[in-house]
């Protein structure tokens, strides 16, 4: 018996297999510089200054809530971010540090978030005629227009109340007034509520998406599916939104008036 | 039962596809899904007409070779099950049932409803595998290993590669493919020497060819062998700890 076997025919008459959609990673010897190349990488990046976004938006809400105490607390309140650390650092200076490292993290969360939905849309090329989705939920399928909303609200909400061209009745300083003359404006105050609803969705599966991309929830640690991700998201986002929510309620309702 | 098939078809990799609509009459509800399409191929070829091509092998929901989108659903609607181990009895007569190939450009169309999944092979090729020496075959329990890694690393070990979660993903990724291949390595004590260079690695290669993770969890519910979403948050964390270790490791060559 001679031991002949075919030629090997893999290829012949057959697609060379798959081609690539992205260039292979450029390594470098300094650890984490190549990171931003990396579709993982990018998602570390998007969960950290999603924390970052997260504790800004944490705060904030908390310190709004002085608006039910009354004005002059909303305003010394205000006057008080502007002097954090005052005799240490100069004025002013602690906020601005803050300030960069907040707009740092909302550039490098759009862009990674950007070049991960090219990404996506290379990867498939010809959409399926039909899909049921069985897991993904509205929120998570929304993810991009959810937080398009939020970054046009911010701009809006800075326009209105930091730099107040947005707010013909806006006097530098009197935030409480401030915000009650542009929150008595019904269209507004509706604004407001849908923006901070859409920020709700887009929070309700980013933080568990954070969960899941730094890995803090691994079978080595934990139990299968814990569902305390989506608890600590649900909850985050009821305590943050819902408090939110009250501000252009109480305005229309007059609870909160000048 | 009765059915109509809406089939994709395709000549070839580089040929635009269309859908065909087939009658599939006496079908019987014991019928997997594959024999059901056999009948429908022996017809068509009686008729004079070309077979719809599609993948299979084993039959038994092992060895990962077929798997068609049915009714936008990878495997179809039965949880836990491959496109061979779906029966007939999931339809209801007078269905109409539509039959896609996996779409993904990691996934280039062979013909009709086969793929070339080569891009899986190369993923496992960069660092699937133990080449550290581990020596020779042990006695049995010679090397302890605790109950619960052991189990884990066996539920990431029954990704039997068919791609469904590729297929599922709205983002075409493979994550839960390849963080099954590397925490079935990754959590043995025999995977440790490679474990952060295999990390590196298949990682980088997985992402040449497919999209980036979104936390849908649409793959875990495709997966035939249910794979759970934990080894992609595995993963992910290796990965990072992947890019630190590595670097060290390369500053110990002396040259």
């Amino acid at each position: 018996m001679t031991a002949t076997r075919d030629k090997p025919t893999a290829g012949a008459g057959r697609p060379s297999g798959a081609q690539p959609i992205n260039k292979p990673v450029r390594r470098r010897s300094i650890p984490l510089l190549d990171l931003y190349q990396t579709a993982v990488g990018k998602k570390w990046v998007m969960a950290i200054t999603g924390l970052v976004l997260m504790g800004f938006v944490l705060v904030h809400m908390v310190g709004n809530l002085k608006m039910y105490v009354g004005p002059a607390d909303l305003d010394s309140y205000a006057q008080w971010l502007k002097t954090i650390g005052y005799p240490l650092l100069p004025k002013t200076g602690a906020m601005w540090l803050l300030r960069v490292t907040l707009l740092a993290a909302f550039v490098l969360h759009i862009h990674s978030a950007y070049s991960l939905t090219r990404m996506n849309q290379r990867a498939r090329p010809t959409n399926y005629s039909r899909r049921d989705y069985i897991a993904a939920n509205f929120a998570s399928r929304t993810m991009r227009w959810t937080g398009t909303i939020v970054a046009l609200f911010l701009l809006y909400h800075l326009a209105d109340l930091t730099w107040g061209w947005a707010n013909p009745d806006y006097v530098y300083g009197e935030v409480y007034n401030n915000v009650v003359a542009s929150l008595s404006n019904p269209v507004v105050a509706a604004f407001y509520i849908v923006a901070n609803l859409a920020l709700g969705m887009h929070l309700y599966h980013g933080i568990w998406s954070i969960f899941q991309t730094v890995g803090s929830m691994n079978p080595r640690f934990n139990p299968r599916n814990n569902p305390i991700r989506r608890g600590v998201a649900a909850a985050f986002v009821i305590v943050v939104i819902g408090a939110n929510i009250t501000f252009p309620l109480a305005v229309q309702f007059g609870i909160v008036s000048t | 039962m009765q059915l109509k098939l809406k089939v994709w078809r395709q000549d070839g990799p580089e040929s635009t596809g269309r859908f065909e609509t087939y009658d599939a009459v006496d079908i019987k509800p014991d019928m997997s899904f594959l024999e059901m399409l056999d009948v429908v191929n022996v017809r068509l070829v009686e008729s004079g007409r070309d077979p719809v091509t599609f993948d299979s092998d084993c039959r038994e929901g092992i060895c990962g070779t077929c798997g068609v989108m049915i009714d936008g659903q990878a495997h179809g609607p039965w949880k836990g099950a491959t496109t061979c181990q779906l029966h007939m009895r999931a339809f209801r007569d007078g269905d109409t049932i539509v039959i896609e190939p996996w779409q993904s450009a990691g996934f280039p169309i062979v013909k009709d409803l086969m793929v070339d999944r080569s891009a899986f092979d190369r993923i496992v090729a960069s660092g699937g595998f133990i080449s550290a020496d581990t020596g020779s075959a042990p006695d049995g329990n010679e090397i302890p290993i605790p109950k619960p890694v052991a189990d884990s690393a066996m539920d990431a070990a029954a990704c039997i590669g068919c791609g469904a979660c590729v297929a599922a993903c709205p983002n075409s990724a493979a994550q839960l493919f390849t963080s099954a291949k590397l925490a079935h390595l990754n959590l043995l004590p025999q995977g440790q020497a490679q474990r952060f260079r295999r990390t590196e690695d298949m990682v980088e290669t997985m992402e040449q060819f497919f999209g980036s993770c979104t936390n849908h969890g649409e793959c875990h519910e495709a997966c035939p062998k249910e794979v759970p979403l934990d080894f992609i948050a595995l993963m992910n964390r290796d990965y990072l700890k992947s890019k630190m270790k590595n670097r060290k490791l390369a500053g110990q060559v002396f040259p």
